[in-house]
């Protein structure tokens, strides 16, 4: 901090980065995950995998969800419709139905249903286990668990500004940062930990700047309200009905019954109009002369989260207003931000890519708490070479470092092998499920606690590589979907076999550093040289984590 | 009292060059993330008020634009030479946009 420009900002890139970098490395792995969250839940859904494969036209599966609902949502005063798309091939059904009075309220949930549909038939598919599936992964990159989502938006928000600060005062440090892109010196420790730094952080460095700026806006009236409340004068519902207009009616019921109009000729003139496919259909009031229903554009068709929509007289099937035709440009701005984020529009393989960049921006944060690690053993080697113990800090970072490096990967694996190995009728699924994440974890980082040492790194890498790369093999034994049906005999969903694939990758990925890492020659300990090899750190990349 | 006595100067408190450290740290801390984030949103409210756009452009632009104002009010934190000279540079600065916020009674709603 006194010393000139760049080395105050490597003081600041360190601690900044250091502080929360366990917490992001989470939200990192998770939110990667939740690029494909989809293909997850599906792959987490065997009961499902079977009818994966139809192809019906949006305004087929418009109609024939419109019949299933007015059979099944009676008196339900709101329909939400999604249409099947590329990577939803089932009809989603979910209604939600006034609360009786005098009635215990349900939860926040309690009086919506929700289930998948047949879009040629309409027939509910038949009951998968209960599960949450990716989207377990996807709250939990910005909800935590166990917590209030309000605490755990702003810690990750938290975490995201010492990121953000992070990236930039990294870049700043940076003399040549071309040339280190180049650069890998391997088998020379703090060298080379730097220069695996340097590599996941700069090659992706547009994602993980974008990623991290995007995370932000996500939450932005959340994090800084300042410039609503000022300009709005505190009415913040003023705000919001004019940045976000689409929001649906809030018509009062006639109380008159009145057929409801076909979607068919609805979902037709909207496609017409705006070239591209409706994702979503929802209904307010269905039955009611007061009626509207809403059709939204599918995401894809360009990089914004926000899509239009037109609102239709659910009686006589009239347009009755327009939204989001023409956002202004920092509107267009704010929505290509979140779009960038959650990546909608991506193509298989831009989403191949993100998921890549993803997982370097996992790397980047392992990585840099492993190379603080290595830098701080190596300021006391005199120390620990004359038998004394690590100092307190470094101590917690390797343990820490164990813990949530190796032990992440350990509490995914157990969350799907749960998922194949709990019964499928099991009373509140989902929650043991997600206990097993959890318990896995704890476990991993508890023991890591008691003794961070080397041999606790091979031991926690070489489980987090059974369980991960075994997912394929436990497949085999409890569905009908497993490589063997997906690869070789061509039958089954494209997702679940990919998904094993690159199950069985991250599992050799960490089998491999597990396998580097064996355990320390005699000689290191004589070895003269400064650059002494770290007792407890990995030598090999942790990329796969 | 001597002569002696009234021309020796009074010891300056000096503290131990680590715990000095520390603390120079630690204010440069609470600056970089409170006072951070209030210039953050203070030049947020600012800009929402004053950027020649439609009301909800104006905020939307100013909003997205907080969290760089953030970072490089941290980086300053962090850069210039002292801890004192951080808290100016960001009270200064703070005390401005606040000032205009008044004289154009904007700031009690945001306050709120």
């Amino acid at each position: 901090m006194k010393e000139g420009f760049r080395q105050s900002m490597a003081w600041l890139h360190t601690w900044s980065g250091l502080l929360v970098c366990w917490i992001l490395l989470l939200v990192f792995c998770a939110g990667t995950a939740s690029y494909y969250r989809a293909e997850i839940t599906l792959w987490m859904q065997p009961e499902l995998h079977a009818a994966a494969s139809n192809t019906v036209s949006t305004e087929q599966a418009a109609a024939t969800a419109q019949s299933a609902m007015q059979e099944r949502a009676q008196g339900a005063t709101r329909w939400f419709i999604t249409l099947p798309g590329e990577r939803n091939p089932a009809l989603q059904l979910g209604w939600s139905k006034p609360s009786k009075p005098g009635e215990k309220k349900k939860g926040r949930r309690g009086n919506f249903h929700s289930e998948k549909a047949d879009p040629s038939t309409g027939e509910v598919l038949s009951k998968p286990r209960e599960t949450r599936g990716g989207e377990f992964l996807y709250r939990l990159h910005f909800d935590l668990h166990y917590m209030s989502a309000l605490w755990a938006r702003w810690i990750v928000g938290f975490c995201a500004m010492f990121m953000l600060v992070s990236i930039i005062s990294g870049i700043v440090t940076h003399k040549r940062i071309f040339k280190d892109l180049f650069t890998f010196r391997p088998k020379k420790g703090q060298r080379s930990w730097l220069d695996a730094h340097n590599v996941a952080a700069v090659l992706p460095l547009p994602y993980h700047l974008m990623i991290t700026y995007t995370g932000l806006v996500t939450l932005m009236f959340m994090y800084m309200p300042s410039g609503v409340t000022t300009a709005y004068k505190g009415d913040q519902d003023a705000f919001f009905s004019e940045a976000f207009p689409a929001r649906a009616g809030e018509a009062k019921a006639a109380g008159v019954a009145a057929p409801l109009t076909p979607f068919a000729p609805l979902v037709r003139q909207a496609e017409q109009k705006w070239g591209a496919q409706v994702g979503l259909v929802s209904v307010n009031l269905p039955g009611d002369a007061n009626a509207t229903v809403t059709l939204r554009r599918a995401g894809g068709r360009d990089m914004s989260s926000k899509q239009p929509t037109m609102e239709f007289d659910g009686v006589s099937g009239k347009l009755l207003a327009t939204y989001g035709d023409d956002p202004g440009g920092a509107s267009s701005t704010h929505g290509v931000m979140v779009g960038l984020h959650i990546a909608n529009f991506a193509s298989p393989l831009l989403r191949a890519l993100f998921f890549l960049s993803g997982l370097a921006g996992c790397a980047m944060v392992a990585t840099g708490a492993l190379l603080w690690a290595v830098k701080t053993r190596q300021k006391q080697a005199k120390a620990l070479a004359a038998g004394k113990r690590p100092g307190f800090g470094l101590r917690l970072v390797e343990a820490l470092n164990i813990g949530a490096i190796a032990g992440i990967p350990i509490a995914f694996g157990a969350y799907f092998w749960a998922n194949r190995l709990l019964p499928a009728g099991l009373e509140e699924r989902p929650k043991e499920e997600i206990a097993c994440f959890f318990g896995a974890w704890a476990l991993a980082a508890i023991v890591a606690q008691l003794r961070p040492t080397r041999a606790m790194w091979r031991l926690q890498l070489t489980v987090g590589a059974i369980l991960l790369a075994g997912l394929p093999l436990l497949n085999v034994f409890t569905t009908q979907s497993h490589l063997g049906v997906t690869l070789f005999m061509g039958r089954g969903p494209v997702a679940v076999a990919a998904f094993d694939l690159v199950m069985l990758m991250l599992g050799l990925g960490l089998a491999y550093a597990a396998i580097k890492l064996k355990p320390l020659p005699a000689r290191a300990a004589k070895a003269a040289r400064p650059a002494v090899k770290a007792d407890v750190t990995p030598d090999t990349a942790a990329g796969a984590a | 009292m001597s002569a002696s006595a009234q021309t020796e100067k009074l010891p300056r408190l000096r503290l131990p060059e680590a715990l000095r450290y520390r603390l120079g740290v630690a204010s440069r801390s609470v600056a970089a993330i409170v006072g951070g984030y209030v210039l953050a949103a203070l030049a947020t409210m600012l800009l929402s008020v004053c950027l020649p756009m439609v009301r909800v452009e104006a905020v939307m632009t100013a909003t997205l634009a907080s969290f760089a104002i953030y970072t490089c009010a941290v980086l300053w934190v962090f850069a210039t030479g002292s801890a004192l000279r951080a808290w100016l540079g960001l009270l200064i600065p703070c005390a401005i946009m606040a000032a205009i916020l008044q004289s154009m009674d904007a700031l009690s709603w945001s306050l709120a």
